[in-house]
Protein backbone atom coordinates (compact mmCIF):
# COMPACT_ATOMS: atom_id res chain seq x y z
CA UNK A 1 0.00 0.00 0.00
CA UNK A 2 2.65 2.85 0.79
CA UNK A 3 5.27 1.45 -1.07
CA UNK A 4 7.06 3.87 -3.30
CA UNK A 5 5.43 3.96 -6.66
CA UNK A 6 9.12 5.14 -8.46
CA UNK A 7 10.62 1.72 -6.50
CA UNK A 8 12.04 -0.67 -9.15
CA UNK A 9 9.02 -3.35 -10.36
CA UNK A 10 11.58 -6.46 -9.08
CA UNK A 11 12.00 -5.20 -5.38
CA UNK A 12 8.51 -4.73 -5.05
CA UNK A 13 7.20 -8.07 -5.76
CA UNK A 14 10.00 -9.53 -3.36
CA UNK A 15 8.80 -7.54 -0.65
CA UNK A 16 5.22 -8.19 -0.94
CA UNK A 17 6.48 -12.04 -1.32
CA UNK A 18 8.72 -11.54 2.27
CA UNK A 19 5.44 -10.43 3.59
CA UNK A 20 3.18 -13.44 2.71
CA UNK A 21 5.65 -16.08 3.79
CA UNK A 22 5.80 -14.27 6.76
CA UNK A 23 1.86 -14.08 7.27
CA UNK A 24 2.13 -17.91 6.42
CA UNK A 25 4.24 -18.72 8.86
CA UNK A 26 2.33 -16.86 11.16
CA UNK A 27 -1.36 -18.14 10.31
CA UNK A 28 0.52 -21.90 10.58
CA UNK A 29 1.74 -20.90 13.83
CA UNK A 30 -1.59 -19.73 14.76
CA UNK A 31 -3.87 -22.87 13.38
CA UNK A 32 -1.12 -25.38 14.46
CA UNK A 33 -2.96 -26.56 17.88
CA UNK A 34 -6.29 -26.54 16.45
CA UNK A 35 -5.04 -29.21 13.80
CA UNK A 36 -3.48 -30.80 16.52
CA UNK A 37 -6.89 -30.79 18.30
CA UNK A 38 -8.54 -32.24 15.64
CA UNK A 39 -6.06 -34.89 14.88
CA UNK A 40 -5.37 -36.16 18.18
CA UNK A 41 -9.39 -36.62 18.65
CA UNK A 42 -9.70 -38.98 15.57
CA UNK A 43 -6.34 -41.10 16.99
CA UNK A 44 -6.94 -44.20 19.04
CA UNK A 45 -6.45 -44.74 22.76
CA UNK A 46 -3.63 -47.20 21.65
CA UNK A 47 -2.45 -44.02 19.14
CA UNK A 48 -2.73 -41.49 21.40
CA UNK A 49 0.68 -41.03 22.76
CA UNK A 50 2.78 -42.11 19.56
CA UNK A 51 3.91 -38.79 17.99
CA UNK A 52 3.24 -39.57 14.49
CA UNK A 53 0.81 -36.23 13.29
CA UNK A 54 -1.67 -37.75 11.39
CA UNK A 55 -3.91 -40.95 12.99
CA UNK A 56 -2.71 -44.35 11.02
CA UNK A 57 -6.33 -45.66 11.56
CA UNK A 58 -8.95 -42.17 12.33
CA UNK A 59 -11.43 -43.51 14.29
CA UNK A 60 -14.61 -41.34 15.10
CA UNK A 61 -14.75 -43.87 18.53
CA UNK A 62 -13.97 -40.49 20.62
CA UNK A 63 -16.86 -39.07 19.33
CA UNK A 64 -19.17 -41.40 19.85
CA UNK A 65 -18.17 -41.69 23.70
CA UNK A 66 -18.53 -38.28 24.12
CA UNK A 67 -21.82 -37.90 22.58
CA UNK A 68 -23.03 -41.26 24.41
CA UNK A 69 -21.50 -41.76 27.91
CA UNK A 70 -21.45 -37.89 28.53
CA UNK A 71 -23.61 -34.83 29.50
CA UNK A 72 -22.27 -33.54 26.55
CA UNK A 73 -25.47 -33.06 24.36
CA UNK A 74 -27.25 -31.79 28.05
CA UNK A 75 -24.27 -28.88 28.20
CA UNK A 76 -24.36 -28.23 24.98
CA UNK A 77 -28.63 -27.56 25.37
CA UNK A 78 -28.00 -25.64 28.73
CA UNK A 79 -25.39 -23.13 26.78
CA UNK A 80 -27.60 -22.74 23.97
CA UNK A 81 -30.66 -21.73 26.22
CA UNK A 82 -28.66 -19.31 28.01
CA UNK A 83 -26.70 -17.53 25.37
CA UNK A 84 -29.64 -16.62 23.36
CA UNK A 85 -31.77 -15.74 26.02
CA UNK A 86 -29.53 -13.29 27.14
CA UNK A 87 -29.00 -12.00 23.44
CA UNK A 88 -32.27 -11.49 23.01
CA UNK A 89 -32.27 -9.51 26.29
CA UNK A 90 -29.69 -7.48 25.39
CA UNK A 91 -30.49 -6.83 22.02
CA UNK A 92 -33.88 -5.44 23.08
CA UNK A 93 -32.59 -3.12 26.28
CA UNK A 94 -29.41 -2.07 25.30
CA UNK A 95 -31.05 -0.75 21.51
CA UNK A 96 -33.86 0.80 23.84
CA UNK A 97 -31.41 2.52 26.55
CA UNK A 98 -28.70 3.57 23.85
CA UNK A 99 -31.36 4.76 21.57
CA UNK A 100 -33.11 7.00 24.72
CA UNK A 101 -29.44 8.18 25.24
CA UNK A 102 -28.71 9.22 21.58
CA UNK A 103 -31.84 10.65 20.60
CA UNK A 104 -33.67 12.44 23.31
CA UNK A 105 -32.50 14.92 25.99
CA UNK A 106 -33.29 14.92 29.71
CA UNK A 107 -31.85 15.81 32.91
CA UNK A 108 -28.79 14.12 34.16
CA UNK A 109 -28.34 12.16 31.03
CA UNK A 110 -24.76 12.23 30.50
CA UNK A 111 -24.28 11.50 33.88
CA UNK A 112 -26.62 8.33 33.73
CA UNK A 113 -24.03 7.43 30.28
CA UNK A 114 -20.74 7.80 32.36
CA UNK A 115 -22.34 6.00 35.04
CA UNK A 116 -23.14 2.96 32.85
CA UNK A 117 -20.22 2.93 30.79
CA UNK A 118 -17.88 3.31 34.21
CA UNK A 119 -19.59 -0.34 35.37
CA UNK A 120 -17.15 -1.46 32.97
CA UNK A 121 -14.35 -0.74 34.91
CA UNK A 122 -16.01 -2.94 38.20
CA UNK A 123 -13.83 -6.29 38.04
CA UNK A 124 -16.56 -9.05 37.81
CA UNK A 125 -14.34 -10.82 41.15
CA UNK A 126 -16.37 -8.16 42.75
CA UNK A 127 -19.30 -8.49 42.10
CA UNK A 128 -19.79 -12.46 42.06
CA UNK A 129 -19.59 -12.68 45.76
CA UNK A 130 -22.29 -10.21 46.28
CA UNK A 131 -24.15 -11.80 43.77
CA UNK A 132 -23.59 -15.62 45.02
CA UNK A 133 -24.59 -14.19 48.83
CA UNK A 134 -27.72 -12.69 47.46
CA UNK A 135 -28.94 -15.46 44.86
CA UNK A 136 -28.11 -18.33 48.21
CA UNK A 137 -30.22 -16.02 50.49
CA UNK A 138 -33.04 -16.36 48.17
CA UNK A 139 -32.85 -19.56 47.16
CA UNK A 140 -33.05 -18.40 43.73
CA UNK A 141 -31.24 -21.73 42.69
CA UNK A 142 -33.88 -24.22 44.12
CA UNK A 143 -36.22 -24.29 41.04
CA UNK A 144 -35.25 -24.74 37.43
CA UNK A 145 -36.32 -21.95 35.67
CA UNK A 146 -34.29 -19.80 38.81
CA UNK A 147 -31.32 -22.02 38.22
CA UNK A 148 -31.23 -20.82 34.82
CA UNK A 149 -32.15 -17.51 35.84
CA UNK A 150 -29.11 -17.22 38.07
CA UNK A 151 -27.17 -18.16 35.86
CA UNK A 152 -28.08 -15.55 33.55
CA UNK A 153 -29.36 -12.30 35.16
CA UNK A 154 -25.94 -10.78 35.13
CA UNK A 155 -25.80 -10.77 31.32
CA UNK A 156 -29.16 -9.74 30.52
CA UNK A 157 -28.23 -6.18 29.67
CA UNK A 158 -24.48 -5.11 28.78
CA UNK A 159 -23.25 -1.65 29.29
CA UNK A 160 -21.06 -2.36 26.22
CA UNK A 161 -24.12 -2.54 24.33
CA UNK A 162 -25.57 0.54 25.39
CA UNK A 163 -22.43 2.08 24.18
CA UNK A 164 -22.08 0.38 21.04
CA UNK A 165 -25.96 1.20 20.40
CA UNK A 166 -25.75 4.86 21.29
CA UNK A 167 -22.49 5.70 18.81
CA UNK A 168 -24.60 3.94 16.04
CA UNK A 169 -27.91 5.76 16.53
CA UNK A 170 -26.16 9.30 17.16
CA UNK A 171 -25.60 8.68 13.47
CA UNK A 172 -28.80 8.61 12.42
CA UNK A 173 -30.58 11.95 11.01
CA UNK A 174 -32.52 13.40 13.06
CA UNK A 175 -35.47 14.86 10.69
CA UNK A 176 -36.22 11.32 9.72
CA UNK A 177 -37.28 10.70 12.96
CA UNK A 178 -38.78 14.34 12.83
CA UNK A 179 -40.92 13.87 9.81
CA UNK A 180 -42.65 10.20 11.44
CA UNK A 181 -43.36 12.43 14.35
CA UNK A 182 -45.06 14.86 12.39
CA UNK A 183 -46.91 12.09 10.75
CA UNK A 184 -48.38 11.44 13.75
CA UNK A 185 -46.74 8.12 14.95
CA UNK A 186 -46.02 6.88 18.43
CA UNK A 187 -42.30 6.75 19.88
CA UNK A 188 -41.90 3.14 20.19
CA UNK A 189 -43.36 3.11 16.66
CA UNK A 190 -40.34 5.16 15.61
CA UNK A 191 -37.86 3.04 17.52
CA UNK A 192 -38.90 0.04 16.47
CA UNK A 193 -40.06 0.97 12.84
CA UNK A 194 -37.69 3.38 12.24
CA UNK A 195 -34.68 3.12 14.20
CA UNK A 196 -34.23 -0.17 14.45
CA UNK A 197 -33.72 -1.55 11.07
CA UNK A 198 -31.42 1.31 10.21
CA UNK A 199 -29.13 -0.42 12.92
CA UNK A 200 -29.13 -3.44 11.59
CA UNK A 201 -25.28 -3.87 11.24
CA UNK A 202 -25.15 -3.09 14.87
CA UNK A 203 -27.64 -4.87 15.98
CA UNK A 204 -26.10 -7.96 14.23
CA UNK A 205 -22.50 -7.68 15.80
CA UNK A 206 -23.54 -6.80 19.22
CA UNK A 207 -26.18 -10.17 18.73
CA UNK A 208 -22.73 -11.98 17.84
CA UNK A 209 -20.96 -10.78 20.78
CA UNK A 210 -23.18 -11.06 23.53
CA UNK A 211 -24.02 -14.40 21.99
CA UNK A 212 -20.15 -15.47 22.17
CA UNK A 213 -19.40 -13.74 25.55
CA UNK A 214 -22.35 -15.82 26.90
CA UNK A 215 -21.39 -18.71 25.29
CA UNK A 216 -18.05 -18.84 26.67
CA UNK A 217 -18.70 -17.38 30.34
CA UNK A 218 -16.52 -19.23 32.80
CA UNK A 219 -16.67 -17.15 36.34
CA UNK A 220 -20.13 -16.97 37.26
CA UNK A 221 -21.52 -20.33 36.05
CA UNK A 222 -18.47 -21.88 37.43
CA UNK A 223 -19.49 -20.59 40.97
CA UNK A 224 -23.61 -20.06 40.82
CA UNK A 225 -24.27 -24.20 39.19
CA UNK A 226 -24.60 -26.34 41.69
CA UNK A 227 -26.51 -29.33 40.23
CA UNK A 228 -25.01 -31.41 37.42
CA UNK A 229 -27.90 -30.84 35.15
CA UNK A 230 -27.24 -27.17 34.70
CA UNK A 231 -23.89 -27.01 33.74
CA UNK A 232 -22.92 -25.23 30.70
CA UNK A 233 -20.37 -26.30 28.04
CA UNK A 234 -17.48 -24.85 29.41
CA UNK A 235 -17.86 -25.85 33.20
CA UNK A 236 -19.00 -29.77 31.43
CA UNK A 237 -15.80 -29.32 29.96
CA UNK A 238 -13.50 -27.87 32.86
CA UNK A 239 -14.91 -30.70 35.37
CA UNK A 240 -14.40 -33.20 32.42
CA UNK A 241 -10.94 -34.06 33.70
CA UNK A 242 -12.17 -34.80 37.19
CA UNK A 243 -14.65 -37.41 35.93
CA UNK A 244 -12.30 -38.72 33.02
CA UNK A 245 -8.98 -38.45 34.58
CA UNK A 246 -7.71 -37.08 31.81
CA UNK A 247 -8.70 -39.29 28.72
CA UNK A 248 -6.94 -36.79 26.03
CA UNK A 249 -8.90 -38.58 23.14
CA UNK A 250 -12.40 -37.59 24.72
CA UNK A 251 -11.08 -34.09 25.73
CA UNK A 252 -10.05 -33.17 22.04
CA UNK A 253 -13.30 -34.58 20.89
CA UNK A 254 -15.52 -32.71 23.01
CA UNK A 255 -13.00 -29.63 22.37
CA UNK A 256 -13.55 -30.68 19.09
CA UNK A 257 -17.32 -30.26 18.63
CA UNK A 258 -17.05 -27.10 21.25
CA UNK A 259 -15.13 -25.19 18.97
CA UNK A 260 -16.63 -26.22 15.51
CA UNK A 261 -20.37 -24.88 15.92
CA UNK A 262 -18.41 -21.40 17.00
CA UNK A 263 -16.01 -21.44 14.27
CA UNK A 264 -19.30 -21.85 11.97
CA UNK A 265 -20.90 -18.98 13.51
CA UNK A 266 -17.94 -16.64 12.94
CA UNK A 267 -17.41 -17.93 9.39
CA UNK A 268 -20.88 -17.35 8.37
CA UNK A 269 -20.90 -13.89 10.42
CA UNK A 270 -17.51 -12.86 9.52
CA UNK A 271 -18.29 -9.28 8.00
CA UNK A 272 -20.08 -8.42 11.18
CA UNK A 273 -18.04 -9.44 13.85
CA UNK A 274 -14.97 -7.38 12.17
CA UNK A 275 -17.24 -4.43 11.52
CA UNK A 276 -18.52 -4.42 15.04
CA UNK A 277 -15.06 -4.38 16.27
CA UNK A 278 -13.87 -1.42 13.59
CA UNK A 279 -16.40 0.89 14.90
CA UNK A 280 -16.33 0.17 19.03
CA UNK A 281 -12.19 0.42 18.53
CA UNK A 282 -12.48 3.43 16.26
CA UNK A 283 -15.50 5.58 18.25
CA UNK A 284 -13.77 4.18 21.98
CA UNK B 1 -35.84 0.61 34.13
CA UNK B 2 -32.49 -0.52 32.48
CA UNK B 3 -31.22 1.42 34.98
CA UNK B 4 -32.68 0.36 37.96
CA UNK B 5 -30.78 -3.49 36.91
CA UNK B 6 -27.40 -1.73 36.74
CA UNK B 7 -28.23 -0.60 40.17
CA UNK B 8 -29.17 -3.84 41.38
CA UNK B 9 -26.47 -6.07 39.58
CA UNK B 10 -23.74 -3.58 39.65
CA UNK B 11 -23.60 -0.69 41.68
CA UNK B 12 -25.00 -2.28 44.89
CA UNK B 13 -23.13 -5.20 44.81
CA UNK B 14 -20.17 -3.24 44.47
CA UNK B 15 -21.11 -1.09 47.89
CA UNK B 16 -21.89 -4.50 49.48
CA UNK B 17 -18.49 -6.00 48.94
CA UNK B 18 -17.00 -2.80 50.77
CA UNK B 19 -19.22 -3.82 53.36
CA UNK B 20 -18.36 -7.22 53.50
CA UNK B 21 -14.83 -6.64 53.51
CA UNK B 22 -15.42 -4.91 56.99
CA UNK B 23 -16.78 -8.53 57.99
CA UNK B 24 -15.50 -11.54 58.60
CA UNK B 25 -17.73 -13.41 56.61
CA UNK B 26 -18.07 -16.96 56.55
CA UNK B 27 -21.19 -18.35 54.28
CA UNK B 28 -21.10 -21.38 56.51
CA UNK B 29 -21.04 -19.92 59.82
CA UNK B 30 -24.45 -18.35 61.43
CA UNK B 31 -22.20 -15.38 63.20
CA UNK B 32 -21.23 -12.71 60.52
CA UNK B 33 -18.68 -10.85 63.08
CA UNK B 34 -17.80 -6.41 62.46
CA UNK B 35 -13.90 -6.65 62.02
CA UNK B 36 -13.06 -3.09 60.81
CA UNK B 37 -9.98 -2.71 58.79
CA UNK B 38 -9.09 -6.46 59.76
CA UNK B 39 -9.38 -7.99 56.55
CA UNK B 40 -6.82 -5.18 54.93
CA UNK B 41 -4.46 -6.31 58.05
CA UNK B 42 -4.42 -9.57 57.12
CA UNK B 43 -3.93 -8.85 53.67
CA UNK B 44 -1.06 -6.60 53.74
CA UNK B 45 1.21 -9.60 55.25
CA UNK B 46 -0.69 -12.31 53.16
CA UNK B 47 2.19 -13.79 50.92
CA UNK B 48 0.33 -15.69 48.78
CA UNK B 49 -1.60 -12.53 48.15
CA UNK B 50 1.84 -10.59 47.48
CA UNK B 51 2.70 -13.93 45.02
CA UNK B 52 -0.59 -13.10 43.52
CA UNK B 53 -0.08 -9.16 43.17
CA UNK B 54 2.97 -10.10 41.32
CA UNK B 55 2.36 -13.08 38.87
CA UNK B 56 -0.99 -10.61 37.91
CA UNK B 57 1.99 -7.60 37.14
CA UNK B 58 3.77 -9.97 35.19
CA UNK B 59 1.22 -11.25 33.08
CA UNK B 60 0.37 -7.72 32.01
CA UNK B 61 3.76 -6.37 31.45
CA UNK B 62 4.29 -9.54 29.34
CA UNK B 63 0.91 -9.87 27.89
CA UNK B 64 0.15 -6.91 26.91
CA UNK B 65 2.89 -5.16 24.87
CA UNK B 66 3.67 -8.81 23.34
CA UNK B 67 -0.22 -8.88 21.88
CA UNK B 68 -0.34 -5.20 20.63
CA UNK B 69 3.16 -5.43 19.00
CA UNK B 70 2.65 -8.35 17.35
CA UNK B 71 -1.02 -7.26 16.73
CA UNK B 72 0.13 -4.19 14.64
CA UNK B 73 3.12 -5.87 13.06
CA UNK B 74 0.86 -8.78 11.36
CA UNK B 75 -1.93 -5.89 11.00
CA UNK B 76 1.36 -3.44 8.71
CA UNK B 77 2.14 -6.32 6.89
CA UNK B 78 -1.81 -7.59 6.12
CA UNK B 79 -2.62 -4.14 5.09
CA UNK B 80 0.15 -4.33 2.75
CA UNK B 81 -0.97 -7.32 0.88
CA UNK B 82 -4.42 -7.34 -1.22
CA UNK B 83 -4.84 -10.25 -2.06
CA UNK B 84 -6.27 -13.10 0.31
CA UNK B 85 -6.11 -10.22 3.31
CA UNK B 86 -9.51 -11.46 4.33
CA UNK B 87 -8.91 -15.14 4.13
CA UNK B 88 -5.50 -14.32 6.65
CA UNK B 89 -7.63 -11.69 9.18
CA UNK B 90 -10.29 -14.67 9.59
CA UNK B 91 -7.68 -17.76 10.35
CA UNK B 92 -5.70 -15.12 12.42
CA UNK B 93 -8.94 -14.35 14.12
CA UNK B 94 -10.58 -18.10 15.01
CA UNK B 95 -8.43 -17.97 18.20
CA UNK B 96 -10.28 -15.42 19.59
CA UNK B 97 -14.02 -16.88 19.43
CA UNK B 98 -12.63 -20.64 20.34
CA UNK B 99 -14.09 -21.44 23.84
CA UNK B 100 -11.06 -21.14 26.39
CA UNK B 101 -11.53 -23.93 28.63
CA UNK B 102 -11.25 -26.16 24.56
CA UNK B 103 -7.87 -23.59 23.85
CA UNK B 104 -6.54 -23.98 27.92
CA UNK B 105 -7.21 -28.56 27.11
CA UNK B 106 -5.29 -27.62 23.46
CA UNK B 107 -2.53 -25.45 25.21
CA UNK B 108 -1.81 -28.33 27.69
CA UNK B 109 -1.35 -30.89 25.41
CA UNK B 110 0.65 -28.76 22.59
CA UNK B 111 3.37 -28.12 25.41
CA UNK B 112 2.83 -31.36 27.80
CA UNK B 113 6.61 -32.60 28.03
CA UNK B 114 6.19 -36.01 27.20
CA UNK B 115 3.83 -35.80 24.51
CA UNK B 116 3.76 -32.45 23.35
CA UNK B 117 4.34 -31.55 19.60
CA UNK B 118 6.23 -28.38 21.10
CA UNK B 119 9.25 -30.66 22.50
CA UNK B 120 9.46 -33.14 19.87
CA UNK B 121 10.03 -30.10 17.30
CA UNK B 122 12.27 -29.20 19.65
CA UNK B 123 13.90 -32.56 19.79
CA UNK B 124 14.75 -32.37 15.83
CA UNK B 125 16.41 -29.24 16.36
CA UNK B 126 18.65 -30.65 18.91
CA UNK B 127 17.21 -28.60 21.84
CA UNK B 128 16.83 -30.26 25.10
CA UNK B 129 13.19 -30.81 26.14
CA UNK B 130 11.54 -28.28 27.99
CA UNK B 131 8.73 -29.01 31.24
CA UNK B 132 6.85 -25.76 29.75
CA UNK B 133 3.71 -26.27 32.13
CA UNK B 134 5.14 -28.46 35.48
CA UNK B 135 8.22 -26.32 35.73
CA UNK B 136 7.75 -22.82 38.11
CA UNK B 137 9.95 -21.15 36.11
CA UNK B 138 8.14 -21.67 32.15
CA UNK B 139 4.20 -21.86 33.88
CA UNK B 140 3.62 -18.55 33.97
CA UNK B 141 5.04 -17.59 30.55
CA UNK B 142 3.69 -20.82 29.12
CA UNK B 143 0.33 -19.31 30.36
CA UNK B 144 0.68 -15.74 29.06
CA UNK B 145 1.45 -17.42 25.61
CA UNK B 146 -1.89 -18.89 25.49
CA UNK B 147 -3.80 -15.67 26.14
CA UNK B 148 -1.58 -13.50 23.97
CA UNK B 149 -2.41 -16.44 21.16
CA UNK B 150 -6.01 -16.23 22.56
CA UNK B 151 -6.36 -12.76 21.57
CA UNK B 152 -4.04 -11.69 18.48
CA UNK B 153 -6.75 -11.88 16.31
CA UNK B 154 -8.78 -9.27 17.75
CA UNK B 155 -5.96 -6.68 17.85
CA UNK B 156 -5.20 -7.89 14.39
CA UNK B 157 -8.82 -6.85 13.73
CA UNK B 158 -8.52 -3.53 15.12
CA UNK B 159 -5.37 -1.78 13.88
CA UNK B 160 -6.15 -2.84 10.36
CA UNK B 161 -9.25 -0.93 11.06
CA UNK B 162 -7.49 2.05 12.21
CA UNK B 163 -4.83 1.68 9.61
CA UNK B 164 -7.65 1.76 6.60
CA UNK B 165 -9.25 4.64 8.43
CA UNK B 166 -6.02 6.97 8.04
CA UNK B 167 -6.21 9.21 4.55
CA UNK B 168 -3.99 7.42 1.65
CA UNK B 169 -3.28 11.72 0.87
CA UNK B 170 -1.22 12.15 3.88
CA UNK B 171 1.11 9.28 2.86
CA UNK B 172 1.64 10.13 -0.68
CA UNK B 173 1.96 13.86 0.68
CA UNK B 174 4.81 12.42 2.74
CA UNK B 175 6.22 10.84 0.10
CA UNK B 176 5.98 13.86 -2.58
CA UNK B 177 8.21 15.86 0.62
CA UNK B 178 10.54 13.12 0.53
CA UNK B 179 9.92 11.43 3.66
CA UNK B 180 10.68 7.16 3.88
CA UNK B 181 8.75 4.58 5.00
CA UNK B 182 10.27 4.48 8.28
CA UNK B 183 9.74 8.74 9.08
CA UNK B 184 5.55 7.97 7.50
CA UNK B 185 5.16 5.32 10.22
CA UNK B 186 7.13 7.01 13.06
CA UNK B 187 4.96 10.11 12.09
CA UNK B 188 1.99 9.20 10.82
CA UNK B 189 1.30 5.57 11.11
CA UNK B 190 1.71 5.98 14.98
CA UNK B 191 0.20 9.06 15.84
CA UNK B 192 -2.92 8.54 13.57
CA UNK B 193 -3.54 5.57 15.15
CA UNK B 194 -3.07 6.64 19.21
CA UNK B 195 -6.72 6.32 19.76
CA UNK B 196 -6.87 2.46 18.52
CA UNK B 197 -3.76 2.06 20.89
CA UNK B 198 -4.64 3.78 23.55
CA UNK B 199 -8.17 1.55 23.29
CA UNK B 200 -6.08 -1.46 22.85
CA UNK B 201 -3.77 -0.58 25.89
CA UNK B 202 -6.61 -0.10 28.26
CA UNK B 203 -9.17 -2.78 27.75
CA UNK B 204 -5.66 -5.45 27.50
CA UNK B 205 -4.55 -4.44 30.83
CA UNK B 206 -7.93 -4.50 32.23
CA UNK B 207 -8.51 -7.90 31.50
CA UNK B 208 -5.47 -9.27 32.20
CA UNK B 209 -5.69 -7.75 35.65
CA UNK B 210 -8.64 -9.89 35.67
CA UNK B 211 -7.20 -13.03 34.38
CA UNK B 212 -8.53 -16.08 35.73
CA UNK B 213 -9.77 -19.10 33.31
CA UNK B 214 -7.05 -19.26 31.17
CA UNK B 215 -5.01 -20.18 34.87
CA UNK B 216 -7.59 -22.35 36.33
CA UNK B 217 -7.99 -24.14 33.21
CA UNK B 218 -4.51 -24.91 32.64
CA UNK B 219 -4.25 -26.23 36.26
CA UNK B 220 -7.22 -27.13 37.44
CA UNK B 221 -5.82 -29.59 39.95
CA UNK B 222 -4.06 -27.47 42.18
CA UNK B 223 -5.35 -24.00 40.69
CA UNK B 224 -2.22 -21.83 40.81
CA UNK B 225 0.60 -23.91 38.74
CA UNK B 226 3.62 -25.28 39.76
CA UNK B 227 4.18 -23.76 43.42
CA UNK B 228 1.82 -21.08 42.94
CA UNK B 229 3.87 -19.54 40.07
CA UNK B 230 0.98 -18.95 37.53
CA UNK B 231 -1.70 -17.81 40.85
CA UNK B 232 -3.62 -14.43 39.73
CA UNK B 233 -5.20 -12.06 41.91
CA UNK B 234 -8.42 -13.53 40.37
CA UNK B 235 -7.66 -16.93 41.12
CA UNK B 236 -6.80 -16.14 44.23
CA UNK B 237 -10.00 -14.79 45.09
CA UNK B 238 -11.96 -17.33 43.67
CA UNK B 239 -10.36 -19.82 46.15
CA UNK B 240 -10.21 -17.83 49.48
CA UNK B 241 -14.83 -17.16 48.40
CA UNK B 242 -15.47 -20.34 46.83
CA UNK B 243 -12.56 -23.03 48.12
CA UNK B 244 -12.36 -21.45 51.62
CA UNK B 245 -15.70 -19.37 52.00
CA UNK B 246 -13.97 -16.54 53.61
CA UNK B 247 -16.08 -13.86 51.65
CA UNK B 248 -15.37 -11.18 53.65
CA UNK B 249 -11.52 -11.89 53.40
CA UNK B 250 -11.81 -12.46 49.25
CA UNK B 251 -13.54 -9.05 49.35
CA UNK B 252 -11.22 -6.93 51.04
CA UNK B 253 -8.82 -8.51 47.95
CA UNK B 254 -11.25 -7.27 45.08
CA UNK B 255 -11.68 -3.87 46.87
CA UNK B 256 -7.70 -3.83 46.56
CA UNK B 257 -7.83 -5.00 42.85
CA UNK B 258 -10.60 -2.76 41.92
CA UNK B 259 -8.55 0.18 42.99
CA UNK B 260 -5.46 -1.01 40.94
CA UNK B 261 -7.66 -1.18 37.83
CA UNK B 262 -9.42 2.11 38.75
CA UNK B 263 -5.92 4.02 39.17
CA UNK B 264 -4.21 2.38 36.23
CA UNK B 265 -7.09 2.82 33.71
CA UNK B 266 -7.22 6.40 34.72
CA UNK B 267 -3.35 7.09 34.88
CA UNK B 268 -3.50 5.27 30.88
CA UNK B 269 -6.16 7.61 29.74
CA UNK B 270 -4.16 10.17 31.29
CA UNK B 271 -0.82 10.10 29.83
CA UNK B 272 -1.35 8.06 26.68
CA UNK B 273 -4.21 10.23 25.25
CA UNK B 274 -2.41 13.56 25.91
CA UNK B 275 1.12 12.65 23.72
CA UNK B 276 0.00 13.49 20.28
CA UNK B 277 -2.08 16.58 21.30
CA UNK B 278 -0.67 19.16 18.42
Amino acid sequence: MTVAASAPRKRVETRTLLVYAALTVGVILTLFPFAWMLLTSLKSFQELFNLSFLPSQPTLDNYRQVLTETRFLQWFGNSLLVASVTTASVLFFDSLVGYTLAKFDFPGKNLVFILILSTLMIPTEMLVIPWFVGVTDIGLTQSVPGAYFSIMFPGLISAFGVFLMRQFFDTLPNDLLEAARIDGMHEFGIFWRIALPLVRPALASLAIFTFLGNWNAFLWPLIVIQQPQFRTLPIGTALFNGEAGTQWGLIMAASSLAVIPVLIVFAIFQKQIIEGIVLTGLKG
Amino acid sequence: MPLLFFLIVRFIPTFMSLRLSLFDWNILREQQPFVGLENYRTLVADEKFGQSLRNTALYTLFGVPLQIGLGLALALMLSRVVALRGLYRALYFAPYVTPIVAAAWVWQWVFSPQFGPVNTVLGWLQLPPQPFLTSPDQALATTAGLVVWQNLGFQVVLFLAGLAAIPRSYYEAAEIDGATGTQSFWRITLPLLNPTIVFSVVTGTISYLQLFTQVVNLNFTDQGGPLGSTLTVAVYIYQMAFGRFQMGYASAITVVLFGIILAITLLQLRFLTRRYDT
